[in-house]
């Protein structure tokens, strides 16, 4: 019935040159249509075909709800077409996999042992103990060991106490991996798949921050932590030097470090004031490689430099929008590293989990070499949306349960 | 002393020996580091905006200012004088200092008036102010981007956008945080 409108009244005319008609917000569209008299703004109503009368399908509830504004205000017609466009952009999404022969997988959103990175606290989920997951990544590497190739995984995730423009505390995480491949496959899935999700979206590569255009269907730029730790903070990072020689150089370069003495937070210090800005302004979409092994986390070192590890990250407009690695598949020294992790965690006063002894036996049984990436999902919405805080792509937010 | 988690709007800090009020914060955290938040900070004094990144765990020092409960009394010309309730001293302070929330203010309003060295620096309004459209035209069909609002103007005259549906001689509640409509309220 090509004629029928849906939806719920937005405003009516009683007065003037407009007088007997109603605006109605359907999923398509606001309508106007004739109204008899008897709908008030609020009211659900239904029109079965051109020439039908407005029939009121349910009337709102005044005095249940303080204003008749409230739910439309919440999630005014911008933010439904974003979740409409989110939707098509998720089936490109999963469409990318498949086509690379990608089996998409599910692990457990409740985990005994959590990621242990110094700067991420999970949120407790029963039974305890248990939490809910920071990243997928622990169960995802076990499947790896299991003889899956090519996997891929769509899922929540949860990190207490992040919430800002870019940060949601319940976000959507997109994590793949590539056994017997190396970091070079991920990084051009990563490159093509914000491409064709853009395509997908906007009939074109081409992605939005702010009011800035970028074209993900070129080249990425590519620059080494160290070129952009010296280019933008004016300070030399080689990844070996203690702490303290590092806080000098940072220090001298006039970047306030406060009361920081670790080694990341001093680095982060000088990367936040000047290398994330730097970021920002780039017009191109940026891979930044080679991290330092103090930032290695779970990636594995470089051969032809013990000082840097396997590992990128993908920013376009300054906006972080994953972080990829040539995985670590040692289990000695990844259980030192977890060590290192739980005694900083200690150290710096922050809750310490159980270790993943199912994830390191995973890695004692063998992992053939592998390369993984995380990339938010919500993030990847905001640029191909154009929307300027994460809350425009989300379908409630933390403040909405 | 205050940790990143206190950091609101409006928090008074003091730094480098002066007091400082926060005007602007955003939380940034790289994938794998330490979350800051990205802080500016108004100079009560100057009026001069720095920004700097406070690292989660930092500590800041409260401001030592003096906060007192004044009443709103009357504007004269670039000034407005207001009441201390307790001792009924008046003191007028530069309407500037209100910044755009100065057409949202009406007589007899209560507000806090901040002090430093005995010095008036700072007004802040209650955060939400009930006022009455005074004049706005009747909704606009066709407009249908984005929520339905209209230009509306309150007593005080301040413009205010409300809903589609609101008229002359509503009474509507307005966040003086945001200088936005937050719902109308029922007259009884």
């Amino acid at each position: 019935m090509t004629d029928a409108v849906r939806g719920r009244v937005v405003a009516v005319d009683r007065a003037g040159a407009r007088a007997g008609m109603a605006l109605v917000r359907t999923a398509r569209g606001d309508v106007e249509v004739k109204h008899a008299g008897d709908v008030e703004p609020g009211d659900l109503v239904r029109l079965a075909g051109r020439g039908q009368p407005l029939e009121r399908v349910r009337p709102y509830l005044r005095g249940d709800y303080p204003t008749p504004d409230t739910e439309l205000a919440r999630l005014a017609r911008r933010r439904l077409g974003n979740l409409v466009a989110r939707g098509k952009a998720m089936a490109a999404l999963r469409g990318v996999f498949v086509a690379r022969d990608f089996v998409e997988v599910e692990t457990p959103l409740i985990v005994k042992a959590p990621g242990l990175e110094i700067h991420l606290t999970a949120i407790p989920a029963g039974p305890a103990p248990g939490w809910l997951i920071t990243s997928p990544e622990y169960q995802m590497k076990r499947l790896l060991a299991a003889g899956m190739e090519r996997i891929y995984q769509v899922c929540k995730c949860f990190r207490a106490e992040e919430e800002g423009a870019h940060h949601a505390s319940e976000f959507t995480m997109l994590e793949w991996y590539r056994a017997w491949e190396n970091l070079d496959a991920i990084e051009a899935d990563v490159c093509a798949l914000v491409a064709e999700v853009a395509r997908a979206v906007n009939g074109e590569p081409i992605v939005s921050v702010g009011n800035r255009r970028f074209d993900v269907g070129a080249p990425w730029m590519r620059i080494t932590v160290a070129e952009a730790m010296r280019r933008w903070a004016g300070v030399e990072v080689a990844g070996d030097e203690p702490a303290a020689v590092l806080a000098d150089r940072v220090r001298a370069a006039g970047i306030d470090i406060g009361t920081a003495t670790a080694w990341d937070d001093i680095f982060y210090c000088a990367f936040v004031e000047k290398v994330d800005p730097a970021l920002a302004a780039c017009d191109r979409p940026v891979l930044l490689v080679d991290w330092p092994v103090p930032l290695g986390a779970l990636a594995r070192r470089k051969a032809e430099d013990p000082r840097l590890v396997e590992r990128f990250e993908a920013y376009v407009g300054g906006i972080e929008l994953a972080n990829a690695f040539g995985e670590l598949v040692d289990p000695l020294e990844q259980r030192a590293r977890f060590e290192d992790d739980l005694a900083a965690r200690r150290e710096r006063g922050r809750e310490v989990y159980p270790l993943d002894e199912k994830l390191l036996a995973a890695l004692t049984e063998g992992l053939p070499p592998s390369a993984g990436v995380a990339l938010g999902v919500d993030r990847l919405m905001m640029i191909v949306l154009g929307a300027e805080h994460i809350r425009d792509v989300l379908t409630f937010t933390s403040a909405e349960r | 002393m205050y940790d990143t988690s206190d950091i609101r709007k409006g928090l008074k800090v003091l730094m480098d020996g002066n007091p400082f009020t926060i005007v602007e914060f955003q939380f940034v955290k790289p994938g794998k580091g330490a979350a800051f938040t990205r802080t500016k900070f108004k100079n009560l004094l100057t009026g001069a905006v720095v920004e700097r990144n406070i690292r989660s765990g930092e500590k800041l020092e409260p401001a030592n200012v003096e906060e007192r409960s004044m009443q709103f009394l009357y504007k004269e010309g670039e000034d407005l004088v207001f009441m201390d309730e307790s001792s009924f001293e008046q003191v007028s302070v530069r309407a500037e200092m209100v910044g755009e929330n100065a057409d949202l203010m009406k007589d007899n309003l209560p507000c806090q008036v901040l002090f430093f060295n005995d010095r008036p620096v700072d007004v802040s309004l209650p955060t939400f102010v009930l006022l009455e459209i005074t004049a706005s035209e009747p909704g606009v069909r066709g407009d249908t981007s984005g929520n339905v609002t209209k230009p509306a103007t309150v007593e005080t005259g301040a413009t205010i956008h409300v809903p589609i549906f609101l008229k002359i001689g509503d009474l509507i509640k307005i966040d003086t945080r945001t200088h936005s409509y937050v719902e109308r309220i029922n007259k009884s």
